[in-house]
């Protein structure tokens, strides 16, 4: 058995590297490394920096414009990317709603919105959560009612990620109330200008604004906005929920973040001595790194099978639980490594005149700690990819 | 045995009734109320002083999860002000508002790593995260007027005024909600207050650590208490979540680390002052930083996406308890305090 890669696999990996070297401001890649938070222009500009490479939706069919990497190319893509601390591209257009139209849209919607994808022309967000519609998303509440031409939809969707900076959401609604939960649900494509939607944000634990809710009053859509057949919008959303798990063990972050711990600790002094010296501490990361170097080969071995036609199915939920746990456990670590310094609070919602002391160059750790706690809840919590995982045993 | 005496009831009840209806830091509330005095003993102007009394008062403040300073300004000053025999009636009475400016940058969470120095009474240096320090009027600040950092000997207390020359403060809120900041002092005109200082800092911060431990318990107890009246309203696929057995067993699993922290508290606060209180607070604040971080993640995971909101208080406990691991040295510095005291036992 042979774990290493082949050498145009290699010779890719080098491409990447070549292209980060020469695309990414290290200005940028900074405030991505130290968790700062970043601004709807920062985004724009690296998509548009993907898209002129080719590399902004890896994962599409040339003949829709992406680069159609194959899974181990996209693999090596992702962890290159966070490696080099890239932005992380937004994914509801790319990674969410491009597959679905892909797959379920008609001719006229591929030819209009995944260009606009493409070029930035839209910013997508995703309209699934609502108060009473987490785990049990086929719970949710938000109606459309067909009048002639239009849908007429109210209700509230909430958790929306960087709904502040969109102008298009894609919705989950029920249209049909009398139907089985499941049955009566359609996927919707709503402009966000259109009178009745209104966006609240939410403001989270690390101070970040990051997600909102987004409310429909007698808000009309047109009718040539609905993907694929009334009330089949469940298939959709559960076909779409396979593509959001792409990169779903994150190894490229907890590389990323890994290594970031390492430096930190290095630049940390106990006693005048780096903490990385120190016993315990380096207990800790060895245990961490321990865990993910073999994290990394079950992705491997996971993704390569994809590769070979397979498609990662069961397995995603493996990868997202272990996958969460090291980057939640790096995080950990980064707040402990800095100590007292992990105070000082650094966020949009606080204003501050002079900088904030970072003697470590470590950034604001603590609210990345916090921050990520959202790892383990979304995009299926960890105790429902257990449930989901434990019953495939179990069936055998 | 584990019974409150009439007053702590007292005390306890008075804090309970009165936090509740508490919002933001309640400074001057609680001094008025007389809270400061429980702090210290009669011989001092208090009316308290004991392990005891300082659990009573931090575990309700930690569960009401409220900013107010009380170990930095007003614990520790008030503790090395007695040490020194200076009158504590403005500290009591909360008029007199000190902070201690003695972390600094490289001495992470060690004591005799002062490197800020003094020499013909005027200091110099750099003072890290002093919690209160914006609103403070004094600051007893530490400096070396002998030795290099590590040394046990030549730490000095001093006073400097808040308004002194040569004193500078970037100010910030930290993300417990506290407000601190670093100081930078450039040949600050300052008083002396202790010659050898160590031996008095230390015996403070045990009372700090320990008090320090009570509030995370409040703040835990509030946490595990909320959960479970979450899993017991919040409806998933049909039924409250806490019926899904995976959840009801990280509930159990919860209040058993709030149980194990309650006990390590008591132990702790049994023990201050006494022959075992070094290395019963290590142990305390051992047990209080990993069974906190047990508890503060599975509260926020347990809530999903509400845990994560600033506006919901379950988030701001959750805060509170991580980042008591940053105050007072954390789950691995009291690991290896535990660890060198247990050998000088045997
Ligand atoms: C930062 C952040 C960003 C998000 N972005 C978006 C977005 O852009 N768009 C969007 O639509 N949604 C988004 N979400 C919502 C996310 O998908 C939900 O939070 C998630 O589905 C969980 O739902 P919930 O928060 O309502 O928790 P609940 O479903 O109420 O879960 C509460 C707890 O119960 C557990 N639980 C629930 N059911 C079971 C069960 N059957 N067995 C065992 N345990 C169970 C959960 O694991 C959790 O621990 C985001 C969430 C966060 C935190």
């Amino acid at each position: 058995m042979d774990l290493t890669l082949s050498p145009e696999a290699e010779a890719f990996r080098a491409e990447v590297r070549a292209f980060l070297a020469d695309a990414l401001p290290s200005e940028l890649a900074d405030r991505v490394r130290r968790h700062q938070s970043l601004g709807k222009a920062d985004h724009e500009f690296w998509h548009a920096k993907l898209n002129e490479r080719g590399w902004l939706a890896p994962n599409w069919p040339k003949a829709f414009g992406g680069a159609e990497m194959s899974a181990i190319e996209r693999h090596i893509f992702d962890e290159e990317c966070a490696l080099a601390h890239a932005p992380r591209v937004v994914p509801f257009g790319l990674s969410m709603l491009g597959p679905v139209l892909q797959k379920f849209g008609s001719k006229a919607q591929q030819d209009y919105w995944l260009p606009r994808i493409l070029s930035g022309a839209d910013w997508w967000c995703q309209g699934y959560s609502e108060p009473g519609a987490g785990s049990d998303l086929a719970a949710l509440k938000t109606r459309a009612v067909r009048d002639g031409d239009h849908y007429i939809v109210n209700g509230q969707k909430t958790w929306t990620t960087l709904g502040q900076h969109a102008n298009m959401i894609f919705c989950l609604v029920r249209t049909d109330p009398d139907a089985k939960k499941q049955e009566g649900i359609s996927f919707l494509l709503i402009d966000m200008s259109t009178p009745g939607v209104e966006v609240r944000p939410i403001k989270l634990i690390d101070g970040g604004a990051e997600v909102n809710e987004v409310w429909f009053t007698d808000v009309r859509v047109p009718v040539e906005n609905l993907v694929g057949e009334e009330n089949k919008g469940w298939t959709y959303a559960k076909y779409l929920l396979t593509h959001e798990r792409t990169n779903i063990s994150g190894v490229g972050f907890s590389r990323a973040g890994l290594a970031a711990v390492k430096r930190i600790a290095a630049n940390v002094r106990q006693r005048g001595e780096a903490l990385i010296e120190n016993p315990h501490f380096a207990a800790r990361v060895a245990q961490v790194e321990i865990d993910l170097r073999a994290m990394a080969v079950t992705n491997l071995r996971i993704v390569s099978k994809a590769a070979a036609g397979q498609a990662p199915g069961i397995e995603s939920s493996l990868l997202k639980i272990k996958g969460t746990q090291i980057r939640q456990e790096i995080t950990d670590l980064a707040r402990r490594a800095v100590g007292p310094m992990a105070m000082p609070f650094e966020s949009e919602a606080v204003e501050s005149n002079t900088p904030l002391p970072d003697p470590f160059d470590a950034g604001a750790v603590a609210g990345s700690f916090f921050n990520n706690r959202k790892l383990s809840i979304f995009g299926g919590s960890n105790e429902i990819q257990r449930e989901i995982y434990s019953k495939s045993i179990l069936r055998g | 045995m584990f019974d409150l005496t009439e007053e702590q009831t007292m005390l306890k009840d008075m804090l309970v009734r009165f936090l509740a209806e508490a919002e933001g830091d309640a400074w001057s509330e609680l001094a008025e109320l007389g809270v400061i005095g429980a702090l210290f003993p009669e011989a001092q102007g208090g009316f308290g002083g004991s392990g005891a009394d300082l659990a009573v008062v931090f575990e309700e403040i930690g569960r009401a999860c409220n900013p107010v300073p009380l170990i930095e300004c007003a614990l520790l000053p008030g503790l090395l002000l007695g040490a020194a025999g200076q009158d504590l009636s403005g500290v009591i009475a909360g008029t007199d508002k000190l902070a201690l400016a003695h972390a600094e940058v490289a001495a992470r969470y060690d004591l005799d790593w002062v490197e800020t120095e003094v020499s013909d009474g005027r200091i110099t240096g750099d003072k890290a995260v002093v919690t209160g320090a914006p609103t403070a009027a004094r600051f007893l600040v530490t400096a070396r007027h002998s030795g290099a950092p590590g040394d046990r000997n030549g730490i000095g207390l001093y006073l400097v005024d808040a308004d002194a020359p040569g004193l500078s403060l970037n100010a910030y809120q930290t993300i417990d909600g506290a407000q601190a900041a670093d100081l930078t002092l450039s040949d600050a005109p300052a008083t002396l207050v202790l010659e050898e200082a160590l031996p008095a800092l230390e015996r403070a911060y045990a009372a700090a650590t320990l008090a320090q431990c009570a509030d995370t318990l409040g703040a835990m107890e509030q946490a595990a208490h909320m959960t479970r009246e979450y899993l017991t309203t919040r409806q998933q696929f049909g039924r409250a979540i806490g019926t899904f057995q995976s959840l009801a067993h990280r509930l159990a699993d919860m209040m058993l680390a709030v149980e194990q922290a309650r006990s390590a508290v008591l132990l702790a606060a049994a023990s201050l002052n006494g022959p075992e209180q070094d290395i019963d607070i290590a142990a305390c604040k051992n047990l209080l930083g990993r069974m906190g971080r047990l508890v503060a993640e599975d509260a926020i995971q347990l809530h999903g996406g509400i845990g994560m909101t600033d506006e919901y208080a379950l988030g701001r406990l959750a805060k509170r308890i991580i980042m008591a691991d940053h105050r007072f040295g954390d789950t691995d510095h009291h690991l290896e305090r535990f660890i060198a005291l247990s050998k000088g036992a045997a």
